[in-house]
């Protein structure tokens, strides 16, 4: 134990520290030896290493030496029916710190209908001057449309944030359909991000509360009850589907119930890349609170999904975690006050939803999976910290003690004990859902940054000193897999000769009446709203500029990744570029067009690459002028666009007309230049 | 071979006949007893039975008489782009009669924004004047609509209708939203009906069909990829959820897939009542056709869901049919001609969904069940037949041989072989999916409402002989259990004392509305388009915004200005 605490932190100086005597735990082995931090990062690691003079000496003999904790899901001041939950950015990491947690990644939820990167923006602007931890900041998708692609770009390009959240739930505010998570998660893949996902089926929900509600059950138990645990699996079972169709890998946030942890295990088993997240309430709790007869106790219970009433959960969701199937654990931290709960006291769908957590993370885990046995120090420190780092590409400078690492340390001490209390905690509010748990192991010294923020239960904490911590995209623990399925999953169709037989005559009134599906490429059913900014005969000339991201494309597939993006548009003079943006080339049916096309030569060596898939669809992109690879020639694809397609259904002559009308402005804007 | 069939028709004394000799296969008990059917009926059971004079005998020399099949998936007048399928009510139904099928129940599919009771009585007028077989129709719920409620109550109640289906696929044609199964499903239950799902993932599938057009395969492979046996085990994982939620019995049409039916027998450990039907073709045959060089042959089998190019599904799909996990098998016979088919040659999305299978439906379940061991006679009769009866209501009028019982009774060699071919076989297709299966078993004589219509491969029938059978609601074999669980489940709150602390202000707009029931993936709803919608600008003059009354809120900042924002950000 360390002697005359105050002297580091207080006086901004005692930067260097030398922690002598200490287990050093990592996920992969513990060793002894001494650690040296300077200037914030882990200097040396060794035995009798030489120091320079007035370096702090802590004696750790007896305790372990862990990275310090990552709490991957918080929701500090996370907005909710006009309020914001009762610990901001500095109590929650102040609370977060005195649990041995030094580095959070919270969840930002823009307003439905506001800018993303604004919301990014105001989170940015709360947490640098509030946090005390270092952290990160993970973006929650509220609404989808196309033009949220380039925010998630520049989220990822220039924000540092790798990971985002789709509601299944919470229907008509925050939920996507299946079809926009499928598009979600195919745009998130291309940009190497982790999709998250809150799994839970929304539509059920809302019946059922409103069942409950026609049945007079108005208390938090009927939280739980329109709640169910299958309304949890049902979700996971679907999100894990549609990851696997769109190949995105798949980060499953809060798993509370067994049957939740079960669906994704079994994915597990048959090849997923999935990845779950049972937090602090659902491991070391359990839902028969929710039938408490004192109000507010029941009430700080809820939460989304539930805690499960089944008390075996919390066995389950350890022993789980301890073999490998869950691999981090969260808080979900989103605290409010009892007054705040309150505003639900008639009528369970209006209680805020949150736990506390964040600060008896650690404690927990260890109680529930180390003291029994499931679990050893070096898992331990896998589930709290390093697979966390891993999963969100800030390894190994978090997660990690090693030479070169950031000075997030902590001090455990398997031997102390701590009761969880609401009297002791540092969380703003009056209920302790953990309340009376004894947990044997407690975070002694906290080291956040290489300054030394908790000592004999003291916190000593500076706010606004927690940094942003940006992460990368293409997480090498997630993507390495993902990358080499992406390789293996192109399918050809059957080369077969044309079929030559006799075709049963539509009669043309049914033709266009009922196409078997939705609207799809090359199948002219008119896109639900007319997109006056898509038509192909755009007068704008400049989006060879906007970047891929600029245009969706109705009747086209989502975009993909080009290559060359920024080379094309740079090497593309703007007279060519108009020009090229004239000249689009019609793939469709008929095939009359496709010889008009390919009479253009560079359009001629497309059609070539297509063909012999020298060009594989996920390097070209339609609409956006690229570089062909090979004869370095700028090209240009359209689909029929919306309001050509329409009538090109109906006479194949009108395309192709228009067609040699375009062809002709393009040669002449050649001929000038 | 039929086409002379019309011979048969004053064979009067057929409407007494006695089966001597034979042994009398029930799903529970097998036993060797004389059969005296009189009126269409069963009207004596025992040895040395007294019978009237001039009396038709057939000697069945200990040959297995079982209750005649009932076939519960047909589609023998799916509507498609203004054709049918080729096999009509006459066509299929005789198909039907030949394969030892006494009863089909047809799927009545009405067209999205026709009504249901319109469809109905277009199906029975059809069916009336063409079935030679008896049958019961089936109700698609394709669109749920205003008034859809009293029609299904009419159904119900006065029709003799008590199956309605549902769909999870075909988005923005028959699709139904979560919340609109959930509704159906409580209104359905509350009728007393069977509650069908035809289930796949219909988002996904729209998804996949355009990235499958857009790597260029248009061929009937497209099919098979762009429905991936996981859509189908997702949405009946989902289907499962929900009606577990309502507590309904829930019967899953069509499964294709092993994954699939390893859902439906996981979900009935558990306990949600829930039943699942392969077809024949998934019994049968498999996948792989889909990749054959032959686009005819490879079309033939296009059918949703597809069947599934894993070789070993056929196998496990008749393991847990023996094992009782899966309880009927159907056949979803709804077979379109080459031509018809080839209205999707260069695109498989077009290709006229169906395969065949009707009439071969109890020669391949004995073939691949029975003869391999994996089921006994008495299962073997469970599954074409009983459970069927059971399920929707029909039982013991159908699927048993007792006195008062149909006299639909079929004498089964189990020795016999055949092969399936195109060639022999009583519908109008160019191709059979199963040709050249060799099958172990085969009907000798089937009797049809105490008429003899098939004997010695030739078939004796007359357009229009079958009847209407009406169900009543409510069967017992499946909501006895349910009302007894609605019993149980009641649902209570605490009773605490009223919360008196603090209460945090709020102003008193609603801040949870419950909203209107909107719809999460069907045509009807209102999600913002996938494409910018410059009629939408979010800027929205209604001004409700979440947190407009929060005092703490941190101003406002218009990021989507009317008129389209601009891109700064992107550019770095």
């Amino acid at each position: 134990m360390s002697q005359a605490g105050r002297r580091s932190g207080s006086r901004g100086k005692g930067h260097h520290i030398l922690i002598k005597g200490g287990k050093i735990v990592n996920d992969d082995q513990s060793f002894y030896a001494d650690i040296y931090v300077e200037d914030g990062l882990i200097k040396q690691i060794g035995e009798h290493l030489i120091v320079p003079g007035g370096t702090r000496t802590i004696d750790a003999h007896g305790q372990l030496v862990i990275p310090g904790g990552i709490d991957v899901h918080t929701r500090l001041q996370a907005p909710t029916m006009g309020m914001n939950s009762a610990d901001g950015f500095f109590q929650g990491t102040r609370a977060a710190l005195a649990g041995g947690t030094t580095m959070i990644i919270d969840h930002v939820c823009p307003d439905a209908g506001s800018s993303l990167l604004a919301a990014y923006e105001q989170w940015r602007n709360r947490a640098d001057s509030q946090a005390c931890c270092d952290y990160s900041l993970s973006m929650d998708i509220p609404r989808w449309h196309e033009s949220l692609r380039e925010e998630l770009e520049a989220l990822v390009k220039d924000k540092g944030v790798n990971s985002f959240l789709v509601f299944m739930a919470y229907k008509d505010k925050l939920q996507c359909t299946d079809s926009q998570m499928y598009e979600i998660f195919c745009a998130i893949r291309d940009l190497g991000a982790i999709a998250q996902v809150h799994a839970e089926n929304g539509d059920i929900i809302e019946e059922e509360q409103k069942r409950m509600l026609e049945l007079g059950i108005t208390g938090p138990e009927g939280h739980v009850l329109s709640h169910p645990e299958e309304v949890e699996a049902e979700a996971v079972f679907r999100a894990i589907t549609i990851a696997r169709q769109a190949n995105c890998p798949l980060y499953v946030t809060k798993i509370m119930s067994r049957g939740a942890a079960d669906v994704l295990a079994q994915a597990k088993r048959k090849g997923a890349v999935v990845y779950g997240e049972p937090i602090t309430a659902s491991l070391g709790t359990d839902g028969s609170h929710y039938w408490s007869r004192n109000w507010a106790k029941a009430a700080a219970f809820v939460t989304s999904p539930p805690v499960s009433p089944d008390p075996s959960t919390a066995e389950h969701l350890s022993t789980l975690l301890s073999s490998g199937d869950l691999h981090v654990t969260g808080s979900a931290h989103c605290t409010f006050t009892t007054a705040q709960k309150a505003v639900g006291k008639d009528n369970f769908t209006l209680i805020p939803e949150g736990t506390n957590g964040v600060e008896e993370r650690m404690a927990i885990v260890w109680e529930k999976c180390v003291v029994p046995g499931k679990m050893d120090e070096n898992d331990f420190v896998a589930v709290t910290s390093t697979n966390a780092a891993k999963i969100f590409n800030c390894y190994p400078r978090k997660g990690r003690v090693a030479v070169g690492s950031d000075a997030d340390l902590v001090l455990w001490n398997p031997k102390a004990t701590k009761i969880i209390s609401a009297k002791t905690h540092h969380s703003n509010v009056e209920y302790n859902i953990f309340e009376g748990t004894e947990c044997h192991g407690v975070p002694t010294l906290v080291i956040s940054q290489g300054r030394v923020v908790l000592e004999d239960g003291n916190l000593c904490v500076t706010q606004g000193s927690g940094r942003f911590i940006p992460r990368k995209t293409f997480p090498d623990f997630v993507y390495k897999r993902i990358k080499a399925r992406n390789r293996l999953a192109e399918v050809h169709g059957v080369p077969r000769g044309m079929y030559d037989g006799p075709v049963h005559e539509v009669p043309a009134s049914v033709r266009t009446a009922a196409p078997r599906v939705a609207p799809c490429a090359g199948k002219a059913a008119a896109p639900p709203v007319r997109n006056l900014h898509q038509s192909g005969f755009s007068l704008s000339g400049t989006w060879g500029q906007q970047g891929w991201a600029g245009r969706g494309h109705c009747c086209g597939a989502e975009p993909r990744k080009p290559q060359l993006r920024a080379g094309a548009a740079a090497q593309a003079p703007s007279a060519a570029r108009k020009a090229l943006e004239c000249s689009t080339v019609f793939m469709s049916m008929h095939k009359a067009c496709w010889g008009l096309c390919s009479q253009e030569p560079q359009q001629a060596v497309i059609q070539h690459h297509l063909c012999c898939r020298k060009l594989p669809s996920s390097c070209w992109e339609l609409g956006k002028p690229m570089l062909c690879p090979k004869t370095t020639s700028i090209m240009v694809f359209s689909w029929l666009d919306p309001i050509l397609s329409d009538k090109c259904y109906q006479s194949p002559h009108f395309i192709i007309s228009e067609f040699i009308s375009r062809k002709a402005t393009y040669k002449s804007s050649r001929k000038k230049q | 071979m039929s086409y002379q069939g019309k011979k048969s028709i004053p064979h009067i004394t057929s409407d007494r006949l006695l089966i001597k000799g034979g042994r009398i296969i029930n799903d529970d008990h097998s036993f060797y007893a004389d059969l005296y059917l009189e009126d269409g009926l069963i009207k004596q059971i025992g040895e040395n039975l007294i019978v009237p004079g001039g009396v038709k005998t057939i000697e069945a020399n200990g040959r297995m008489v079982i209750p005649g099949g009932i076939d519960v998936n047909t589609y023998l007048q799916k509507p498609y782009q203004g054709m049918t399928a080729v096999d009509d009510f006459y066509q299929g139904t005789k198909a039907a009669l030949a394969g030892g099928t006494t009863m089909i129940i047809d799927h009545v599919l009405p067209e999205p924004g026709t009504s249901l009771l319109t469809s109905f009585e277009k199906w029975h007028e059809a069916a009336d004047t063409k079935s030679c077989c008896d049958y019961a129709l089936h109700v698609d719920i394709t669109s749920w609509y205003d008034g859809i409620r009293e029609e299904l109550e009419v159904l119900v109640q006065d029709k003799g209708v008590n199956s309605f289906q549902v769909y999870m696929a075909y988005k923005d044609l028959y699709q139904m939203s979560d919340s609109q199964l959930y509704e159906a499903f409580t209104f359905l239950k509350s009728l007393g009906a069977v509650i069908l799902v035809h289930a796949e993932n219909g988002d996904l599938i729209a998804q996949e069909q355009k990235r499958i057009l857009e790597m260029g395969i248009t061929g009937p492979e497209g099919h098979a990829l762009s429905r991936p046996e996981e859509l189908e085990a997702e949405a009946v994982f989902r289907a499962i959820t929900i009606a577990s939620r309502i507590n309904c019995p829930v019967y899953i049409t069509k499964v294709m897939s092993k994954s699939a039916a390893d859902i439906i027998a996981q979900a009935r450990k558990r306990g949600p009542l829930v039943f699942g039907e392969p077809i024949t073709a998934s019994l049968g045959t498999d996948g792989t056709h889909y990749w054959s060089k032959n686009w005819a042959k490879a079309a033939a089998f296009v059918t949703s869901p597809p069947l599934s190019p894993d070789p070993t599904t056929p196998d496990h799909l008749n393991s847990l049919l023996a094992c009782g996990d899966l309880q009927v098998t159907g056949s979803g016979h709804c077979p379109y001609s080459t031509a018809q088919k080839a209205i999707g040659k260069d695109n498989f999305t077009m290709i006229p969904e169906g395969v065949n299978g009707i009439e071969e439906r109890m020669t391949v379940v004995w073939d691949k069940a029975v003869a391999t061991g994996k089921m006994d006679e008495s299962q073997f009769v469970a599954v074409t037949s009983t459970n069927a009866a059971k399920i929707f209501n029909l039982y013991p009028r159908k699927g048993r041989i007792a006195v008062g019982s149909d006299a639909d009774v079929v004498i089964w060699d189990p020795d016999k072989v055949k092969t399936i071919t195109a060639k022999s076989h009583k519908s109008a297709i160019e191709y059979n999916i199963f040709e050249g299966m060799e099958c172990h078993g085969a009907p000798l004589v089937v009797i049809s409402q105490g008429k003899i219509v098939f004997e010695d491969g030739n078939l004796h029938v007359n357009k229009g002989m079958g009847r209407f059978i009406p169900r009543k609601p409510f069967p017992e074999y499946l909501y006895q259990r349910i009302k007894i669980r609605n019993k149980v489940g009641g649902l209570q709150g605490v009773s605490r004392g009223m919360y008196d602390g603090p209460v945090y202000e709020i102003p008193a707009t609603p801040k949870y509305a419950t909203p209107a029931p909107s719809t999460k993936s069907s045509p009807a709803k209102n999600q913002p388009p996938p494409i910018r919608n410059l009629h939408q600008s979010n800027f929205s003059l209604s001004g409700a915004q979440i947190d407009d009354n929060n005092p703490r809120r941190t101003g406002h900042r218009i990021v989507a200005p009317p008129g389209g924002r601009s891109n700064i950000t992107s550019l770095g």
